[in-house]
């Protein structure tokens, strides 16, 4: 018979611990999870890099929903437990669901602390610790003004960088004479400063805040020597305290952490708990190489292997902030027993110190070079006697017998046991293993199916130099993603090369780039093809073969194999006779179906490839055009009502809707380019989820950019704000240029965004008026060969033969 | 079997296809970069997309809908995909086209 376990919390700790059991024992529980967040697991570690924009949430996320479908596990998102019933054993949520458990795991994880200082509660105030919290604080970020950050850790440096990155003017308080300082020694403390001062990031040390001011939202920090710090979003990340609330509530053993035995389990017989809520051996833990031995000693008792006890270890610390290179480990405080090894290299910034008890490494500390640390951990965690090797222990493995300074040589000497992902504690041995034993190839693969390199990330470099010592020379790590099999060269070089050697058809390309088939396939030519015709407007005939077949017949193919057409309605505004003439069209054609589109036009569905001339040609007579609503190009520009009718409306928004796209159409782009325009900050026209939109305001147009709205959804970023449509236009048209230029074949404009850079693209966009004026030029150059309607080119006969059947045969009497 | 007449290799585009009509549903005819043509069934194994409307590519085509490779030669699908579609014997008189059909066709639609 299945027993029922439910689980409090769903964090990394208890989801580890369900793949463990789901491995040992997959059809022993019915599981029920309970969780706080509205979310599935997610890597909370990965927050960091979310937040500075290197990556998204979707790619931080560990078990996606299928996860749990697939495993038949019950996941309750928004749900937070608010008892337990210890006797009934049943527990009770926040939106009145209540389960029986015959075992429940309590994995509640820690909550921020937050300083008890007047104006904590104040709109503004934010804390560190969840995907929520990552939202506000770019939503914040937009306004580009000032932040400070409570606490010089781990988590507030990263918070700082990050929001450094995103354009805010960002203010680190530290109570604490050094940063981080309970990872690092003063000087490595001073160096990590100078960096982050190096990058804009103010940082006050010793620094006692008194107080948050502001009235009705945050708008400064009071220190205790009554400095005033101004600031429109504050930090706080000054601390962790285990989430203990609920298992104190329900009886069970609580000290610092819910109380547990080596084997995870509560003073309650049918509940465990682990995770950053269990203290186990007096010791909470805040990182996750801990955390994972716990699930793995939980899910082997939840297994019925009673053995399995969790033993401690000193876990390093790296910071997650992009061209830091950071690594603690251990005890490195003074003291009589104790000696050091320093280095110190200013010119090159590096610092290193290990500190040696009895002759075995206790501590050490690496910055701005820490390469090493993976040998000095190996060494720590032996207690390997180094007085052999004492003169040259700080330069690190490569000196050791005089092995030469191979970058390689350092990881190919690494013992099998030696530990190369902190996080999932995955030795070099198991890796090197499961690449020659499984065939693996790609960095992807080792992350699958070793778990090495897949939580914080920052082993990727050791693990890609163990998969180059492993592979050889048929492994680079810094290779490009080739475009496709045809080539070994990426989007990116391919674009340069054609413009570097001038390559101006697809053959040439093909020949001077060495492509390893004769005439490419399905992913690349229609890559080249755009590259081409943005390239050289004037000189490249489209070769419409390289066209996927919906711009080749200029309307959208349907999986019955009839074609939809959508006309252009400039702005979403029509008439009575253009409407008459589409139903005139709908009668005559007899076509099946009509539909209004999301970018405000209609949609005639259910059209044979033969009468797609004839259409085109009645819809042609009424003035329309093709909406191009199946290119690799323009295609809406939404609008509101705007000041015309709409009484908040501040500008004409219809107006310079329809302007853009009258001056737009036509063009082609990487990927496909929607717009919107709105009368006011409203934004009826949904401007804010688009590639490129306009928000309206008294004082002008804020333009913006970069927004998904579907497999991702993204709101946009704030390009800049200028004073006349005249102004407006140029912007936008500049940007379409830059994007046409830049960006890898269907690449959306937020993803190029993110690959370029926000603020490259608000330089050379915003501040640089020559390069400005010159994007423009050249797109309204470019739209010379663009802006010819194709549905009347082919009304008038071009590419006949896409429209005809060959031949008919068979029938009685041939139809031709 | 009958050989049809069904038109020139010069009315098919280079990298390209075009589609002749039966009664028992449509073929398509394919005229590669090296031009040689062929002929299949107008019909992806995979959901039935019409084949013809693909990109051309060595003596391959991709599907317009969900971008399966289908050999020229073969009619079977390339890569990781399994299916196949019927191959129809074609005849290339100095360009002068023709296809082999049984006087019960037994075309798929
Ligand atoms: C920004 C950031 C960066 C970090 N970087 C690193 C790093 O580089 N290296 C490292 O090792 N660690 C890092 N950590 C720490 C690491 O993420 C945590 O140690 C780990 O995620 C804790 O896992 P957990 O399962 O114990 O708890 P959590 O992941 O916190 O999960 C607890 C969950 O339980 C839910 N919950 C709480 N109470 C209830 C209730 N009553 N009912 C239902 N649900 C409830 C909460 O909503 C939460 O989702 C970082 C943490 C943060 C925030
Ligand atoms: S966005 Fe503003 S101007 Fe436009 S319709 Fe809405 S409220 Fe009116
Ligand atoms: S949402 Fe999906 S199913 Fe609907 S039209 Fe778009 S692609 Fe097709
Ligand atoms: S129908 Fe051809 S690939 Fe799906």
């Amino acid at each position: 018979m299945t027993e029922k376990l439910v689980i409090i919390g769903n964090g990394m700790a208890p989801g580890r611990m369900l793949e463990h059991l789901i491995e040992k024992a997959p059809d022993r529980y019915e599981v029920t999870i309970f969780n706080a967040e509205p979310r599935v697991n997610y890597d909370r570690i990965m927050l960091s890099p979310v937040l500075s924009g290197e990556k998204e949430y979707e790619e931080i996320i560990i078990h996606g929903d299928g996860w749990y479908i697939k495993h038949g596990i019950t996941l309750y998102k928004g749900h937070r437990i608010v008892a337990i019933d210890r006797d009934a054993r049943t527990v009770t949520s926040d939106h009145g669901v209540t389960e029986t458990y015959d075992k429940l795991v309590i994995a509640t994880g820690s909550v921020p602390f937050i300083l008890p200082v007047p104006g904590k509660d104040l709109p503004g105030v934010i804390t560190y610790r969840d995907l929520d919290d990552v939202q506000a604080m770019l939503l914040a970020a937009q306004s580009r003004e000032k932040a400070v950050v409570i606490g010089g850790g781990l988590l507030g440096l990263e918070a700082a960088a990050g929001l450094a990155g995103r354009g805010m003017d960002v203010t680190v308080l530290h109570v604490m004479p050094t940063l981080m300082d309970r990872q690092l020694d003063p000087a490595a403390g001073y160096l990590l400063e100078k960096e982050l001062e190096g990058r804009g990031i103010k940082i006050i040390c010793k620094a006692n805040t008194k107080a948050i001011v502001g009235n009705g939202k945050v708008e400064g920090i009071e220190l205790d020597d009554g400095r005033i710090i101004p600031a429109t979003l504050v930090v706080m990340a000054v601390g962790i305290r285990p989430s203990v609330g609920l298992a104190k509530e329900a009886g069970l053993a609580v000290n610092r952490g819910i109380v547990v035995d080596q084997g995870m389990q509560t003073s309650d017989g049918h509940i465990w708990a682990l995770g950053e809520c269990a203290e186990v051996g007096g010791m909470v833990y805040g990182l996750v190489a801990p955390l994972y031995e716990m699930a793995r000693v939980a899910a082997s008792h939840l297994a019925g292997e009673r053995s399995a006890a969790f033993v401690h270890s000193d876990t390093p610390t790296k910071l997650k902030v992009t061209g830091i290179e950071l690594f603690s480990l251990g005890d490195f405080a003074d003291g009589d027993d104790r000696e050091e090894i320093v280095l110190r290299d200013a010119a090159a910034g590096v610092y290193k110190r290990v500190v040696l008890k009895g002759n075995r490494i206790i501590g050490t500390v690496l910055y701005g070079e820490t390469a090493d640390g993976a040998w000095f951990n190996d060494l720590k965690k032996k207690e390997t006697d180094v007085s052999e090797m004492r003169q040259t222990l700080i330069f690190g493995q490569a000196f050791q017998g005089g092995a030469p300074l191979d970058p390689m040589a350092a990881v190919a000497a690494l013992p099998d046991d030696a530990e190369i992902c902190g996080c999932n504690g995955v030795c070099k041995g198991k890796i090197v293993s499961t690449i020659a034993g499984k065939g693996l190839t790609s960095l992807d693969d080792v992350r699958a199916h070793t778990k090495a390199s897949a939580s914080c990330g920052s082993c990727t470099g050791l693990v890609e130099q163990l998969m180059t010592l492993t592979l050889g020379e048929s492994y680079s790590p810094a290779a490009v993603q080739p475009m496709c099999g045809c080539t070994d060269l990426g989007h990116d070089e391919v674009r340069r090369l054609i413009k570097a050697k001038g390559l101006k058809t697809i053959p040439a390309v093909m020949q001077e780039l060495e492509w390893k088939t004769s005439c490419g396939c399905a992913k690349c030519r229609p890559a080249l093809n755009y590259y081409l015709v943005c390239d050289f407007p004037d000189e490249y005939a489209d070769d419409y073969q390289s066209r996927f077949i919906n711009e080749r017949v200029h309307a959208n193919i349907q999986k019955d194999g009839t074609y939809s057409v959508v006309p252009r309605m400039w702005g979403g505004v029509t008439n009575s006779g253009e409407l008459r003439a589409i139903a005139d069209v709908v009668d005559k054609f007899e076509i099946p179906l009509v539909k209004v589109t999301g970018g405000q036009r209609i949609d005639l569905l259910g059209i044979e490839k033969e009468d797609l001339p004839a259409v085109w040609a009645d819809l042609g007579k009424a003035g329309f055009i093709s909406g191009q609503a199946y290119a690799k190009g323009l295609r809406t520009v939404k609008t509101c009502v705007g000041s015309d009718w709409c009484r908040f409306g501040t500008q004409d928004s219809t107006g310079l809707g329809i302007r853009i796209e009258k001056f737009m159409w036509g063009s082609w782009t990487p990927a496909k380019l929607k717009m919107a325009v709105s009368g006011c900050p409203r934004n009826c026209a949904e401007a804010t989820c688009k590639d490129i939109g306009v928000i309206c305001v008294d004082s002008g147009f804020e333009i913006h950019f970069a927004g998904a709205a579907g497999l991702d959804i993204k709101g946009t970023e704030v390009l800049g704000l200028v004073r006349t449509e005249d102004e407006a236009l140029e912007h936008i048209v500049a940007l379409t240029q830059m994007y046409r230029e830049q960006a890898r074949y269907l690449e959306r404009i937020y993803k190029w965004a993110k690959r370029i850079g926000l603020d490259e693209i608000r330089r050379q966009i915003m501040d640089d008026t020559d390069k400005r004026k010159a994007f423009f030029d050249r797109f309204v150059f470019s739209q010379k060969f663009a802006q010819v309607d194709p549905w009347s080119e082919r009304v008038s006969g071009k590419d006949k033969h896409e429209f005809r059947p060959m031949a008919t045969i068979g029938y009685p009497q041939a139809a031709e | 079997m009958t050989w049809f007449a069904i038109g020139n290799i010069a009315d098919i585009p280079l990298r390209g296809a075009r589609c002749v009509k039966t009664p028992q549903g449509k073929i398509a005819v394919f005229r590669t970069a090296e031009n040689e043509a062929f002929a299949i069934e107008d019909h992806c194994p995979h959901k039935g997309g019409p084949l013809s409307q693909g990109i051309v590519h060595a003596k391959a085509v991709t599907c317009p809908l969900h971008n399966w490779v289908i050999s020229l030669e073969t009619g079977r699908a390339l890569g990781a995909d399994e299916g196949a579609v019927k191959t129809i014997a074609l005849r290339n008189d100095d360009g002068a086209l023709f296809i082999a059909l049984e006087s019960l066709m037994m075309a798929a639609e």
